[in-house]
């Protein structure tokens, strides 16, 4: 990197492609914090979503928003019935057994999706206008703006619901006990099963932009994203939804950076680097103790 | 406590069943009548059954919850070929260095990473096998990102003893006085300190133990395939072995190598219907977890002790 | 309890050791490749896994040769019947695909596999048993020639690397008259790399200069980090020698940032996806090379038969699994037999084929097919025929 210009036009790049690892890790850490499950399949329920609103774009025609909302509804009732079906009957069992399941519902929603709709890849439409903004010889898009008001507004959302809502109290409620929430009459079934709708229509809508903003998905493209997702949550200390949003920046950051640093080869290495410093370092992430509130 | 005899009726009649496998298939091999699909497949299965009683010793028995194995394999799958292709040294050279190197490598980070628990080990060593991977793909020596050649060395004798010692060892190890101490950290990690068991030299001994032998199995790999490439050793290797051996129960020796059968025979039985293939098997993931969680053995062993009589068992 | 357990295992091992010998039995009566009529040609392909998108476009493309050769009587007065092996885009199932299709299934030929890594990995099956081989986009030099030696029943439908790289090269420095390039590579693909390696060997030959190199890995989404790089270091021309999926975006993101460049790139752009993941406008002032003029007949027959079946464009995946099926079907039409010795002789002598991709005449020392390349200007969002350049 020659200048200032050129790391802060990095820096520039590093935030949008971090605020949509962000907008993915905010329904990850939300499953986590409340169900405590490492749900593998949160990447693909994104897939899941971005083909329902390449569906609704180009088949049917929608506008953006009547569009993103029908993948988020759509992606809430994939949720519920995947909650439903395979996480339910395992909520006593051991922690590995619910991985082992989340692992089978990922590969079942990735190459049942290749079934259904193919390998190759789908075009997303333009939706955004393509205007390029010049600040001080930095650029951005229009797209940029929007993935990282939207990845804000949503965590902000999100993070009142959980803290002063009913249903978000019920949430913390089951996250800290659930038999104890059970006895004081949270219903506990309906909790869970609204976590996954909540989480499920995050994916879907990050699915979505992500779709827009990049012009291409596939059947496997939940795999990468998700696991990025994945690490940005564990970073900003798992089931934090504050947390979610300052490690899906960080992480988009850091690796905007060793790629413009010229390492873009070692650019995901240096990302799980990162990761583990951090769970030797600080194993709750890094908003691990300064909010001590699991959603 | 009475002596046990190694050569009890026990071990004999196990010894006498492996070599009446072996001599089978070996007799079939050899006269041409095992199509070689079934030979290559039997090899895998090999393959997969160390991998998976070696990482069956670190999450099963020692309770520590792994998924970056491949990592490990892909170290000793690389080293093994190189000592193979660019040395020309001998096959038991080759496997040796490949599980030496990858058992060096298991030490140094299960060092600082097994004081993690739960969850956040799960993670730190998914993170582990990707940067492993990554690692590889970045050596133009070990031929990069495009793979390297390694030619066909391995043949099914050296398959099946090689897992036969690498079952005996981590057998042994399982019954012996540090296998006692590596459960009891599984058990209640917290007791077993006050117990006064060096719970952090017994995790290092069983995930190094464990990368050891997965690097010899990877060796094996290297060695059988004709070509090996980074993304071969990516995370969802990692999920493979992990499969296996929650199929056939953690903590079930026994169990993981029925689980490295049962999914090797079923990629290979279902490659006719490439388009099914990998739903089928994500679906009976699914379902086998949800009617039988705790794998198929669950925790208890396969073994000889019903055909023996009943005062010998009392002894026993 | 623990004796039920005992008793269940050994009933699934014994099981599945009974399956195991009742297909035994079968297979090794089958011998006969063409048992019922029907004369049976294996595809090891991509068909799940990371570059599923690659081995799907080409089974479709096969599916649709077989369709049109059985229409017309098949091979030898028998049908054609494809047995496919998913590969899952891994080296070690490739080379079980490979033996599982050939020792298993008894196929006569075999076509795959997509990438380099995989076909070198099921090569050996084939030659050890004496089946011929023909991957439609393995590229890799070393995959039908190694240490100076053509490997006996391997071919290729494709160009080889340093050829593309080549041409490609010489357009720049000659055509467009630049001194400055840039190289921006997939690192996991051998076929990038093997096109930059020549593009840059022969670019420096003509006394131009490689100002940077930079890499992206398949499936990568976001280039601006590296292009930002690429920019600074202000070269006239930029060589992108990797798959249309990324090089649109590539191209897209490119040109938001102000780079204005020529973008040159090989085989792999042949797409009209690429049209959709970049604007025309973004597209303009690229090239790539490509086997054939895109208004060839037989191109628009091939792509007007590819359409009514599935509906959609075919990329160049497609266009090469087809060609190499064909060449196939050609071959074993030739030969007049199932043997595999008389296929590879007259694979060897294939002279003047009338391939999707022009006349193929395949090299008997290298087993590469000899054919035309062609510069592909996009403009207005169309491909536009520029020069042509034949092998020496």
């Amino acid at each position: 990197m020659h200048s200032i210009t050129e790391l802060l036009q990095q820096l520039v790049y590093g935030l949008s492609l971090g605020s949509i690892y962000a907008l993915i890790a905010l329904g990850y850490t939300m499953v986590y914090g409340i169900v405590k499950l490492i749900n593998f399949a949160h990447g693909d329920v994104m897939m899941v979503g971005a083909y329902m609103g390449w569906l609704a774009i180009t088949v049917f025609h929608f506008p953006f928003f009547p569009a993103i909302l029908f993948a988020m509804i759509v992606a809430a009732i994939a949720g519920i019935i995947i909650e439903r079906a395979a996480y339910k009957p395992l909520r006593n069992a051991t922690r590995i057994a619910a991985l082992i399941t989340a692992i089978g519902v990922s590969l079942f929603l990735e190459y049942g999706g290749m079934l259904v709709v193919g390998a190759q890849m789908r075009t997303y439409p333009n939706v955004f206008p393509e205007t390029m903004y010049k600040i001080g010889g930095i650029t951005f898009k229009f797209g940029d703006i929007v993935m990282l008001v939207t990845a804000l507004v949503l965590m902000l959302l999100l993070h009142f619901t959980v803290q002063y809502t009913k249903i978000g109290k019920a949430m913390r409620a089951s996250s800290f006990d659930m038999e104890a929430a059970l006895l004081m009459g949270v219903n506990v079934n309906t909790t869970i099963s609204a976590t996954f709708a909540i989480g499920s229509a995050l994916a879907a809508a990050a699915g979505v932009l992500y779709g827009i903003y990049f012009n291409s998905i596939d059947p496997l493209m939940g795999i990468t994203p998700g696991l990025k997702a994945f690490v940005a949550a564990v970073l900003g200390g798992i089931g934090i939804i504050p947390g979610a949003m300052v490690g899906g920046l960080v992480l988009g950051v850091t690796e905007s950076l060793v790629s413009g640093l010229g390492a873009s080869t070692w650019r995901d290495a240096v990302a799980f680097l990162i990761l583990i410093l951090v769970l030797i370092i600080k194993p709750s992430g890094l908003f691990g103790k300064n909010l001590r509130e699991k959603v | 406590m009475k002596r046990v005899s190694i050569l009890n009726r026990k071990n004999a009649l196990t010894l006498f069943l492996v070599i009446v496998i072996y001599a089978v298939i070996q007799g079939l091999i050899v006269t041409d009548i095992l199509p070689p699909l079934y030979t290559s497949t039997l090899i895998q299965v090999c393959i997969y059954v160390i991998l998976a009683a070696s990482l069956n010793l670190i999450n099963g028995i020692t309770g520590q919850f792994s998924i970056g194995h491949a990592g490990f394999m892909a170290i000793g799958a690389y080293f093994a070929g190189i000592v193979s292709v660019k040395f020309h040294g001998p096959l038991f050279l080759a496997l040796l260095a490949g599980g030496i190197v990858a058992a060096v490598a298991g030490f140094i980070v299960g060092l600082p990473t097994l004081r993690l628990r739960g969850d956040y080990l799960a993670i730190a060593t998914l993170g582990l096998g990707q940067i492993v991977m990554i690692i590889f793909q970045n050596m133009d020596y070990f031929g990069g990102a495009a793979g390297m050649q390694v030619g066909r060395h391995v043949n099914w004798s050296w398959a099946f003893w090689g897992t036969i010692i690498s079952l005996v060892v981590i057998h042994n190890f399982v019954n012996s006085t540090h296998g006692r101490a590596c459960i009891s950290v599984r058990e209640n990690e917290i007791a077993a300190e006050a117990m006064g068991v060096n719970t952090t030299k017994y995790k290092v001994l069983a995930f190094t133990l464990g990368a050891f032998f997965a690097g010899v199995a990877g060796g094996i790999y290297s060695n059988y395939m004709y070509f090996i490439q980074p993304t071969t050793f990516n995370f969802l290797t990692s999920f493979n072995i992990l499969v296996m051996v929650v199929l056939g129960g953690l903590g079930s020796m026994t169990g993981s190598i029925l689980g490295a059968l049962i999914m090797t025979v079923l990629n290979v039985a279902l490659s006719g219907i490439p388009s099914l293939r990998m739903v089928i098997t994500a679906l009976l993931l699914i379902i086998m977890m949800l009617f039988r969680p705790s794998g198929l053995m669950g925790t208890k062993e396969f073994n000889l002790n019903f055909l023996e009589k009943k005062e010998e068992r009392t002894v026993a | 309890m623990k004796k039920l357990f005992a008793m269940a295992t050994a009933a699934v091992l014994s099981l599945s050791l009974l399956a195991g010998c009742g297909t035994t039995g079968a297979s090794s009566n089958g011998g006969g490749s063409a048992a019922g009529g029907n004369l049976k040609i294996g595809a090891d392909l991509e068909l799940t896994g990371g570059v599923a998108m690659f081995g799907t476009a080409a089974q479709k493309a096969i599916d649709l040769a077989v369709e049109q050769q059985n229409a017309k009587g098949g091979l030898l007065g028998k049908q054609i019947k494809m047995d496919y092996a998913d590969n899952k885009s891994d080296p070690g199932e490739s080379t079980n695909a490979a033996t599982k299709l050939i020792t298993q299934d008894n196929v006569v030929a075999v076509i795959g596999a997509m990438t380099s890594g995989n076909t070198l990995a099921a090569s050996q099956v084939a030659i050890d048993n004496k089946v011929p081989l023909i991957t439609p986009t393995g590229t890799a030099d070393k995959v039908t020639v190694e240490n100076g030696q053509v490997k006996p029943y391997i071919f290729r439908a494709c160009f080889i690397d340093p050829f593309q790289g080549q041409v490609a090269a010489q357009f720049a420095a000659n055509t467009l008259k630049v001194k400055k390039a840039a190289i921006f590579i997939d690192q996991k693909s051998d076929y990038s790399i093997g096109l930059a390696d020549a593009f840059s060997a022969n670019f420096k030959s003509a006394n131009g200069q490689i100002v940077s190199q930079e890499k992206y890995v398949a499936g990568d989404k976001d280039f601006r980090p590296q292009l930002a790089r690429i920019k600074s270091s202000n070269p006239d021309v930029v060589f992108v020698p990797g798959y249309y999926g990324e090089v649109g975006p590539i191209v897209k993101q490119a040109r938001e940032m102000g780079m204005n460049q020529a973008f040159i790139g090989g085989d792999g752009w042949g797409s009209p996806e690429l049209f959709n993941l970049a604007s025309a406008d973004q597209l303009n002032n690229c090239y790539y090379v490509n086997h054939v003029a895109i208004d060839d007949p037989s191109m628009a027959d091939f792509v007007k038969a590819f359409k009514a079946k599935y509906k959609q464009d075919p990329d160049s995946f497609a266009a090469l699994g087809y060609d190499a099926a064909r060449l196939m079907f050609q071959a074993i039409k030739d030969a007049n037999s199932t043997n595999g010795d008389k296929i590879r002789t007259a694979l060897e002598n294939l002279k003047g084929f009338k391939g999707l991709n022009g006349d193929i005449t395949m090299d008997p020392k290298t087993h590469n097919p000899i054919k035309d390349a062609v510069i592909i200007k996009i403009e207005n969002g169309k491909n536009v025929f520029m020069t042509k350049v034949s092998p020496k």
